[in-house]
């Protein structure tokens, strides 16, 4: 049986963790070996670096990141952000990173995923969707640009076509429980893990440890990632392990 | 030294910093003289078998592992290239594997209800002791695979269950093999990898 995996994300700009991590002491709280190695030890199952740099020209720094990670903490690496082509792919990959993952490039050109999956495996290929409800049309919408600018996909339909298309994984970000503290979206994880057969990572939402066990009990979701509880130590991975074993849910 | 075999396959530098974290001598090689004179060979693989072979082929590698696993070098394979180690698989049709290790490699069944590929962390059950295996028995290592291999018992060291029992490790006197990738499964994967190293120094495994 396949452990459900508990993953960190932590975003990166210019190869540094923004705004930090504060859970336990690190001389620099900034410095992305050093957490990835903090997280590691924690018992963290895979860690997701979200590259935010703005510019296009400033790129290498998030290749530098993972060449540096990647030969100090060996767990699974995926990074996203600003991916838009099979080569962005490549040089990731090569450094050391195990998945990467596509967003808004791949909404506009869905070859992105196909190509990539046949370059490098569709475990290679995570699609990130940025999902949010839409009460007149009763349906979730598919976001791009870091979720400021609606599409008109339905994210179930996309989330088909990218699983078709050659996705290995889906990164499923609700951007209606972003930010609330108030659990993950389960309709929103119902609906999906009923619609297609690959991994899906829950992500958004997350704000106390019984999240985690709702979700993972009341859907089919194989992962669920967060970001600032873990960060700022409101509480930690083997917390949330410990609820989630004494609930029957299998983990490392 | 140990040489970790390059043929284009995704990988290899994954494995050489692992290597390189435990300080164990090691090079990235496709060169068969380096290949056939190394103490221990890693062989890593990531994708389909049957362009796994080609790349095997058209770098000329195929009689200088054979050859070195003759020999007695010990040998391990990761993943992919645990899977090249058996005689066939049927990965997009049917094609010969290095047959270092009797059995096959047929496709995860998708009618038990598991997803495929088999993709996060696993648990492994040690079903004969040995020094290589022993560090993981009721350990998860990270696996990522859509193949699994059919063979005897008798070179199964470890299995995962998954819906059916899946070799994780299996050996046939110098020929090892990893279904995970011990290079992303923590400190236990790297354990693995310095049981390797361990065999590698002390052993003497040459086929009668």
């Amino acid at each position: 049986m396949l452990a459900k995996r508990i993953i960190p994300c932590l975003d990166v700009d210019h190869g540094r963790v923004k705004k930090g991590v504060n859970f336990v002491h690190l001389t620099d709280v900034g410095d992305p070996v050093a957490i990835a190695a903090a997280y590691e030890k924690q018992g963290a199952d895979e860690l997701v670096f979200l590259d935010i740099t703005a510019t296009n020209e400033k790129r290498p720094a998030i290749v530098d990141t993972i060449e540096k990670v990647a030969g100090q903490v060996f767990m699974p690496l995926t990074v996203g952000g600003g991916i838009h082509s099979v080569d962005d792919m490549q040089r990731l990959l090569k450094a050391g990173a195990d998945k990467v993952a596509v967003n808004s490039a791949a909404v506009r050109d869905p070859s992105l995923i196909s190509e990539g999956a046949e370059k490098f495996g569709a475990q290679c290929i995570v699609l990130a969707i940025d999902s949010k409800w839409d009460p007149e049309k009763q349906r979730y919408t598919v976001y791009v640009n870091g979720g400021r600018e609606a599409t008109d996909l339905d994210v179930i339909e996309w989330a088909k076509q990218g699983v078709a298309a050659g996705a290995g994984e889906l990164m499923v970000t609700s951007m209606d429980k972003d930010g609330t503290k108030s659990g993950f979206d389960i309709p929103l994880y119902q609906a999906l893990t009923a619609a297609v057969r690959v991994p899906i990572i829950a992500s958004g939402g997350c704000g106390k440890i019984s999240d985690f066990n709702d979700v993972f009990k009341q859907t089919d979701v194989d992962a669920a990632l967060a970001a600032s509880v873990f960060h700022f130590g409101e509480f930690t991975i083997p917390d949330v392990k410990a609820a989630l074993k004494q609930d029957g849910v299998t983990v490392r | 030294m140990i040489a970790i075999i390059a043929y284009d396959t995704g990988n290899t530098r994954n494995v050489k910093k692992a290597m390189d974290f435990l300080s164990i001598p090691n090079t990235l090689s496709a060169d068969s003289g380096v290949i056939s004179n190394a103490d221990g060979l890693i062989l890593p693989g990531v994708g389909a078998f049957g362009k796994a072979v080609e790349a095997l082929k058209e770098r000329e590698l195929i009689p200088v592992i054979k050859q070195a696993a003759k020999k007695g070098t010990p040998i391990l394979g990761i993943c992919l290239g645990m899977q090249l180690l058996f005689d066939r698989s049927f990965e997009f049709g049917e094609t010969a594997g290095l047959g270092l290790i009797p059995g096959e490699v047929v496709a995860i069944p998708e009618n038990l209800g598991v997803k495929v590929p088999h993709m996060g962390w696993d648990q492994n059950q040690v079903t004969q002791s040995d020094p290589i295996a022993n560090g993981f028995d009721q350990q998860s290592t990270y696996f990522v695979h859509s193949y699994y291999v059919k063979t005897q018992p008798q070179y199964i060291l470890a299995e995962s269950d998954y819906g059916v029992k899946i070799p994780s490790i299996v050996r046939n006197q110098n020929v090892i093999g990893m279904q995970f990738h011990p290079e992303k499964s923590g400190r236990i994967g790297l354990n693995g990898l310095a049981a390797f190293k361990e065999l590698v120094s002390n052993g003497n495994y040459s086929r009668n």
